[in-house]
Order: C-alpha cells, then sequence, then structure tokens
C-alpha cells in the first residue's frame, strides 16, 4: 500500500537537486537523454553561480568531466564515437555563433555554451566558410580596385584558396593543440581550477573565427581606414571571446606566465587578421590618375 | 492400323518425360547472369539508367530511384566534363589562373565526400554511395551554366556578357541546390536539416564561382 508521501508529487526543484548533488544518477527522460541534465544544470547555476564559479570551480569542471565521461564511451575506432562530436542541433550552433559573436563581459563561452557538449560541427564549417570568404572577398575586392585600368586582367586567383585553406586550418587546430598542451603543462605545476579539454579550446578557436567572415565580405570596401577599423572591430569581439575563456584558467599561475599566456593568444589572433587582410586584399589605391613621368629615352611611365 | 484404335495406357507403366514450361526457361539464373546478352544492350542499360536520373535531376520530384538503384558514372561524366570546360583560361599567368583540372576534380569530390560524411555524423539515414550519387548528379544544373557561359563568351566579353552569365549561373546553383536538398533532406533529423543544407550550399556556391570567374585568355 503506497503512503501518501510516495504518492506526493516529486517538484521540479527537487530532482533538479538532486542532480546537481549526484551528476551520475542515471537519469530517465523523455526528453533527449543528454539535454535535460544540462538544461537543469544552466537554469540552477545561472543565478548566483558565476561567483561561484570562479571560486570553486573545482566542482564544476568535475561534474563537466564526469558528465564528459559518460557520453564517450564508444572506442575511438567506430563510427559512433565521431558522432558524439556532432550531436548539436541546429538551435545549438546558431546560440553557440550567437555568444561568440556578442560575448557578454563575464560570461565564459565554454561555460556557457559547450556545456561539456564541444561540437566539431562549428569549427570545420566556420572555417571552410572563411576561407571561402577570404579567398572570394579577396579576389573581388582587388577586381573592383583594378578595375579601370588598361593593363589589368582579371584572374582568379585560385591559388590562393588552398593557402587560405592551410592557414585557417593550421590556425584553428595547432594553436588550440599548443594552447592544450601548455595549459596541461601548467596544470601540473600549479594547481588550476578551470581546465578545458582539447575538443573545448577547438570549439572555442572556432567559433570565435566567426566575426571574421563577415568581416572578410565587408574588406572588400577600398578603403584603408575602413579596413583597419574593421581589424580592430573584429578583433576586439573574438579576441574578448578568447580573452575571458582563458583568464579563469591562467589566473592562478604566476602574473607573468598568465599575461604572456592571455598576450601570445590575443597577438597570434591579430597576426591571423592583418596577415590574411595584407596577403589577399591588395592595397587600395588613391584616387587621383597616376601622374606621367617622361624618361629619358622618350618613352612615358606610369608610376603607381 | 486399326489395332492402335483402342491402344490405351495402363496405370502401371511408368510414364516418363520431360514437363518443360516454357516461363521456366527463364530461370533466375538467367536474369542476373548477362554474360550472354550482346554488349549494346548491357551499355544501352547503364546508359538508359544514368539518362533517367539526369531527367530526375532536371525535375527534380521526390522520387527514390535517383537513391535507391545509385550509380556514380553519371557524377564522373559530369566532373570530367566541367573540368574539362574550365581549362583554357587565363594560361599565360600559370601562378595565378584558374583551377587546373585536378583541382576542380579534387573539390568536387572531396567536397561531396565530405558532405556526406558531415551528414551521416549528424545522424543521417542515406547509405554513403547514394549520398555521393545525389551530389555528383546534381552537378548538372552547373555543368550546363558552364557550357552556355563558355558560349556566351564566345560571342563576347563585355557588361552584358556577364551580366548574362551572372544570372544563368546563379539560376543554376539555386536549381542545383535546391534540386540535391529535395532529395537528401529527407533523411535528416528534422532538427538538424539546416546543418545538412548549409555544406551543401557552399559547396554549390564554390563551383558556381569557379564558374563565374572563368575567363578566357
Amino acid at each position: 500500500m503506497a503512503t501518501v508521501d510516495d504518492l506526493k508529487f516529486q517538484e521540479f526543484d527537487d530532482a533538479a537537486n538532486l542532480l546537481a548533488a549526484n551528476p551520475d544518477a542515471t537519469t530517465i527522460s523523455i526528453d533527449e537523454p543528454t539535454e535535460i541534465p544540462k538544461n537543469q544544470h544552466g537554469r540552477l547555476q545561472e543565478p548566483g553561480r558565476e561567483e561561484d564559479d570562479e571560486l570553486l570551480g573545482t566542482d564544476d569542471s568535475d561534474k563537466t568531466e564526469l558528465l564528459a565521461g559518460q557520453k564517450k564511451s564508444a572506442p575511438f575506432w567506430t563510427f559512433e564515437y565521431y558522432q558524439t562530436f556532432f550531436d548539436v542541433d541546429t538551435y545549438q550552433v546558431l546560440d553557440r555563433i550567437k555568444g561568440a559573436v556578442f560575448p557578454v563581459p563575464g560570461r565564459n563561452f565554454v561555460r556557457l555554451y559547450i556545456r561539456s557538449n564541444p561540437d566539431l560541427y562549428g569549427p570545420f564549417w566556420i572555417c571552410a566558410t572563411l576561407v571561402f570568404a577570404i579567398a572570394v572577398s579577396g579576389n573581388l575586392s582587388n577586381f573592383f580596385i583594378h578595375l579601370g585600368k588598361p593593363t589589368y586582367h582579371y584572374v582568379p586567383e585560385f591559388r590562393k584558396v588552398s593557402i587560405a585553406a592551410t592557414t585557417i586550418y593550421a590556425y584553428a587546430w595547432l594553436v588550440p593543440l599548443a594552447l592544450w598542451g601548455f595549459l596541461m603543462w601548467r596544470n601540473s605545476k600549479v594547481m588550476n581550477i578551470v581546465s578545458y579539454s582539447f575538443l573545448e579550446i577547438v570549439c572555442v578557436y572556432g567559433y570565435s573565427l566567426f566575426v571574421y567572415i563577415p568581416t572578410a565580405i565587408l574588406w572588400i570596401i577600398p578603403q584603408k581606414v575602413v579596413r583597419w577599423v574593421l581589424v580592430m572591430f573584429s578583433l576586439c569581439l573574438s579576441g574578448s571571446v578568447l580573452v575571458m575563456t582563458f583568464w579563469p584558467a591562467v589566473r592562478d599561475d604566476n602574473r607573468r606566465i598568465a599575461l604572456a599566456t592571455v598576450g601570445t593568444i590575443v597577438l597570434l589572433h591579430a597576426l591571423l587578421s592583418v596577415g590574411c587582410l595584407a596577403y589577399f586584399f591588395d592595397a587600395p589605391e588613391l584616387d587621383f590618375p597616376a601622374p606621367i613621368i617622361p624618361a629619358h629615352n622618350g618613352t612615358t611611365l606610369i608610376t603607381k | 492400323f486399326a489395332g492402335l484404335a483402342d491402344v490405351s495406357i495402363s496405370e502401371d507403366i511408368p510414364v516418363e518425360g520431360e514437363i518443360t514450361v516454357p516461363v521456366g526457361s527463364r530461370s533466375p539464373d538467367e536474369d542476373y547472369s548477362t554474360l550472354d546478352e550482346p554488349v549494346r544492350d548491357t551499355i544501352m542499360r547503364d546508359l538508359k539508367a544514368v539518362g533517367k536520373k539526369f531527367v530526375h535531376v532536371m525535375y527534380p520530384k521526390k522520387s527514390s530511384a535517383l537513391l535507391r538503384d545509385w550509380d556514380l558514372w553519371g557524377p564522373l561524366v559530369l566532373c570530367v566534363s566541367l573540368a574539362l570546360m574550365l581549362q583554357g583560361g587565363s594560361a599565360d599567368s600559370k601562378e595565378d589562373g584558374g583551377p587546373q583540372f585536378a583541382e576542380v576534380f579534387v573539390i568536387i569530390w572531396f567536397g561531396a565526400v565530405v558532405i556526406t560524411l558531415n551528414s551521416k555524423l549528424l545522424g543521417g539515414t542515406i547509405s554513403f554511395f547514394q549520398s555521393l550519387c545525389v551530389l555528383g548528379y546534381c552537378v548538372l544544373p552547373l555543368t550546363v551554366a558552364m557550357l552556355v557561359c563558355r558560349l556566351v563568351l564566345l560571342a563576347g566579353s563585355g557588361t552584358v556578357s556577364f551580366i548574362v552569365r551572372l544570372i544563368v549561373v546563379i539560376a543554376m546553383f539555386g536549381w542545383s541546390t535546391l534540386a540535391s536538398t529535395a532529395f537528401l533532406a529527407d533523411s535528416q533529423p528534422p532538427n538538424r536539416k539546416a546543418l545538412v543544407v548549409y555544406p551543401i550550399f557552399l559547396f554549390y556556391f564554390v563551383i558556381s564561382w569557379m564558374i563565374l570567374t572563368f575567363t578566357p585568355q
């Protein structure tokens, strides 16, 4: 005979609190199994959690690592293992992009959006889009800049696509690898409260590159001032996403090493955008027609 | 011969012989073994299958013929002809010319493989080669656009010809994307459709860009 207590409706909060206390308890839900625990985590932790996150991050990182361990249980040579990296819906990808383009000060991108579900879809396709955006915009901008000149013959410059692809994919994968290795090394020396897995770092870098896609398209405008303003603006946006992500991870370390790390991250990011601007986009020329200088032997030279 | 009139077969005489049914002569064995048919029949059967799929691409209805009997002959023919037509442009500057034959080939096949892997990783139920088949066949409108562009460029390469080429390429790009989406979208989980359609859009956009920027010497 069931008691009255057993028949009482279990409040939503109770279940959520139980789950927060014991994250690897089995949960049965009608919806996708991995969605609801995380959402409950999120809604519980949003209000006052951000300060706690900084101070007692151990719990959070422990929990996220436990949750991560639950998911990727297939051996790495099966197809299902890689499917766990693409376990995102359309709205999740859009949310992550929104979080990378409009960074809110104090909100950590990884904690807020990735939440132990790093995906490879975003980084891969954002990099692919960026490669083609830079190549196509560079080609278009050069075409418009040199349009009126009689000696100009349009070429599609297809070589640059492979160069752009190599550069951007190398940046999006090798720099996270180096950063992850560096953070692991520092972790062994200084007990950091926040640590990221390699895929989370790849995710942050991939999504932070999204801002460069509209920037590359706007770089078609052949004005130097406009281009450099765009460089600064996009660097601020995507750099701030990276800084806010990695500052908690190196904050407890030696002050100079922490600043050097964050400084290197921003510097590499700036180098990428300035390098792309310099290589793929010719310098816009001045508007007045080029002066004609008569040379010694009577032929005229047109100077740039 | 009067004695033969009352000949009757008694029951204890075994009746022997072969009962052959005319239909049985085409046993299942012979259906699978096409070795004996003339070569013309073999080739025509494959050609008809390829042709039927081309028609399906040009008038995309939700039929499963394209998906069920996949073949890669059509995509190969389209890819080779597109890569051949993209040659012969701006060859004086070897560094910054258009895509080489191998580059077009690699982009189309590698791009199709990556998109197929992407849709399978996102949980799609279509098989690998079926998806390659659909993506390859849907390059047909863009190959037609390339042909039209080359013909227009023979007439001249001014602004008018550029606008004509732009309109043709945009129309064919839209047609390709819609055709392949019509075939592939059903096999995806419903809340990830956009994630699967976007790479297809990017793939055909890159091919359209290669076609549009083709400039002859």
